[in-house]
């Protein structure tokens, strides 16, 4: 089989008035591990259970392995979960937990004993077989969700937020881990997160969400790199967003007027649009590069290519450690962010109402239509 | 110097002193003397006269007694075990479901809680003479028939109150683990929800035996000539004078309901210590 482990077709599910998710189509591949990802209340968790099957789809159909599974019961489903809160049956020992499933299938005593055992190995858990599930920690707890789910051997493994019940430190050696763990069991992960850092560290493709609908679905870098939206700009990471009007397009790249900048600012074209259309530059503040005013040939290079150039001043600087972030006003007065790499101290030193140049790379700002 | 005060501290004051002393007299003081004078060697049993076991011995002869004792047990244990179950399918079917007049059986669930034992035991009389008329010389255990109803129909109601409240706390995320991992509803029930269940089960379980076991009023109701129970027995000795016979019985029925409630607590295993607390407020 070729297709897509999984198929949305245009699903749809609604609670009385609200609708938790709205006309989604998606195609998930084998062996992917792919993120849902958007803000809390956006319907990543019921597209997750509608998967599941804790929810049934209000419109549209949904496929594992092209058959049509949205009205087949949960416990008929190949995928497993890993819930939010791990779920761990509290009266049985960590060996039972993971045992559980495969005595529900009524696989026979030494073989499940021994997929008991390498499940356990997988996340690294040998020798807690017999511990209570009160007697774990948070991250051994989730541990055992992993191998519990894992050792029926999935087609789809299911995460809902699997970091966020975690401390800030385990968080991050967690997110190396589960991606270190897909990529050696090679089984589909899906996971839902709201955390953008979550999930350009580990996903293969995302899926951002906003109110129900799906924004935009590509690799992590491309989501980035080139947004779909001003919504999806401005959930991943920082940017300055300039409403504009397209002035002419030409030889790949479209010209832009916006009444926040002194002069039109230039964009790699990568859309179909007319002049005198609306629409949207966004710029990231670590592509924007400052430079003193003072006479120095950065600046006057600048002002040689108005398009990818703007005089403005100091308004305030953050020293963050790795970079400083510092708040600029443009002669419009409007406030943007650049960031600024803290190489050495040469150029760190940004005071307010210093006069400076922002310059940016020709490929930097990207044209968003919506 | 003196080290900051720790919890414990507080109990080297005296005026806590003197209040667990009192509270630990008032709570202990009557039983401990009740047992006491059950070896007292005395007929009038007011003064110490010395050590005896004879009031067992009279007490192990008194036929009507152990009759007296044996019901009690019988009612007690049938009475629990049925409504243990009933007040546990209750509190499921409660805890599960939205169906009409759910809040009305809401309120009627604590009626025999709140009613005055007195009506209670006058409605059982009504309605054991009037509608359903119990035939009373039925062999035993047939004939305590009318008095096992009469318990079940008030400690049912404690034993749905206190299953309900641990129900409560029910992780639904558990339930969905379990299908998520293949089970179907039996084994959901059987391995999750019941396991779940457990602790409330022997709290509800304890508080229906004692209830019923020490139940005077609405067996005095509903007791015959050939049904009597522990307590009215004790009642009609009680009458002419507290001899210590009735000690020697007492002592043993309290025997009896401690190691009855060990072997719960024990049975209910460590760590699971919220059950409880769960009746806590509700055990008389
Ligand atoms: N069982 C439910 N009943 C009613 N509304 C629900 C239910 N589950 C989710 N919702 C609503 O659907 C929306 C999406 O919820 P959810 O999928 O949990 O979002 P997310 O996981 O992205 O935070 C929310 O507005 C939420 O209130
Ligand atoms: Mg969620």
């Amino acid at each position: 089989m070729n297709g897509p482990i999984i198929r949305f077709e245009g699903v749809g599910k609604a609670f009385g008035r609200t609708k938790a998710v709205d006309d989604v189509t998606l195609e998930v591949e084998e062996g992917e591990f792919f993120c849902l990802l958007g803000p809390s209340g956006c319907g990543k968790t019921t597209l997750l259970r509608m998967l599941a099957g804790f929810e049934t789809p209000t419109s549209g159909r949904i496929l594992i392995d092209d058959a049509d599974v949205s009205l087949t019961p949960p416990n008929k489903r190949p995928v497993n979960m890993v819930f939010q809160s791990y779920a761990i049956f509290p009266h049985m020992s960590v060996a039972e937990n993971v045992a559980f499933g495969l005595r529900i299938d009524r696989v026979p005593g030494p073989e499940r004993r021994q997929r008991v055992e390498e499940a356990l190995a997988l996340v690294k858990l040998d020798g807690f077989g017999g511990r209570r599930p009160d007697q774990l920690s948070g991250g051994q707890r989730q541990r055992v969700a992993l191998a519990r789910a894992l050792v029926k051997r999935p087609r789809v493994l299911l995460l809902d937020e699997p970091l966020s019940a975690l401390d800030a430190k385990l968080r991050e050696a967690m997110r190396v881990e589960l991606a270190q763990l897909q990529a050696s069991v090679g089984v589909t992960f899906l996971m839902v997160t709201h955390d953008q850092e979550e999930a350009m560290a580990m996903a293969s493709r995302c899926a951002v969400m906003h109110e129900g609908r799906l924004e935009q679905v590509a690799p992590p870098a491309d989501i980035y790199e080139r947004p779909a939206s001003r919504f999806v700009a401005d959930f991943i990471g920082q940017v300055n967003l300039f409403e504009g009007v397209v002035v002419e397009t030409k030889a790949g790249r479209v010209r832009v007027e916006s009444v926040d900048l002194p002069a039109p600012i230039d964009a790699p074209l990568e859309a179909e649009v007319q002049a005198g259309q609306a629409v949207w530059i966004a710029l990231r503040p670590e592509a924007i590069d400052l430079w003193p005013r003072d006479g120095e040939v950065e600046g006057s290079a600048a002002r040689a290519t108005p398009a990818r150039a703007a005089a403005a001043v100091v308004r305030r600087a953050t020293y963050l450690g790795v970079a400083s972030v510092v708040e600029v006003e443009l002669p419009s007065g409007r406030l943007i962010r650049a960031q600024h790499p803290n190489r050495g101290r040469r150029q760190t030193d940004f005071r307010p109402d210093d006069p400076v140049w922002l310059t940016w790379e020709a490929g930097a700002p990207c044209l968003l239509l919506k | 110097m003196r080290s900051p005060t720790g919890p414990l501290d507080y109990l080297r004051r005296w005026p806590l002193q003197v209040w667990l002393a009192t509270t630990a007299v008032f709570l202990y003081a009557p039983l401990i003397t009740l047992m006491a004078f059950s070896f007292n060697d005395s007929k009038r049993n007011i003064v110490w006269r010395g050590f005896t076991l004879k009031y067992y011995a009279l007490t192990f002869a008194d036929a009507d007694l152990i009759q007296a004792f044996v019901n009690s047990l019988t009612i007690a244990l049938v009475s629990t075990v049925v409504s243990t179950i009933l007040g546990a399918m209750t509190a499921l079917l409660m805890w599960r479901f939205r169906f009409p007049g759910k809040a009305a059986l809401d309120g009627a669930l604590g009626l025999p809680i709140v009613v005055p034992e007195i009506c209670m035991g006058v409605a059982m009389l009504v309605f054991f003479t009037e509608i359903v008329p119990w035939p009373t010389e039925a062999p035993w255990p047939l004939n305590l028939g009318s008095i096992i109803i009469s318990h079940i129909s008030f400690s049912f109601s404690f034993v749905a109150v206190v299953v309900r409240g641990r129900l409560a706390s029910f992780d639904r995320s558990l339930e969905e683990a379990a299908r998520d991992l293949g089970a179907g509803e039996w084994r959901i029930f059987r391995e999750v929800l019941v396991p779940h269940m457990q602790p409330g089960l022997i709290a509800g379980a304890l508080l229906a035996f004692t209830l019923s076991l020490d139940d005077f009023v609405i067996t005095f109701f509903t007791s015959g000539p050939d049904t009597t129970t522990f307590p009215i027995k004790v009642y009609s000795m009680v009458r002419f004078s507290v001899t210590p016979e009735v000690n020697a019985a007492s002592t043993l029925l309290i025997i009896t309901t401690v190691a009855l409630t060990a072997l719960a607590l024990w049975l209910q295993g460590p760590g699971v210590t919220q059950a409880p607390q769960a009746g806590e407020g509700l055990l008389p």
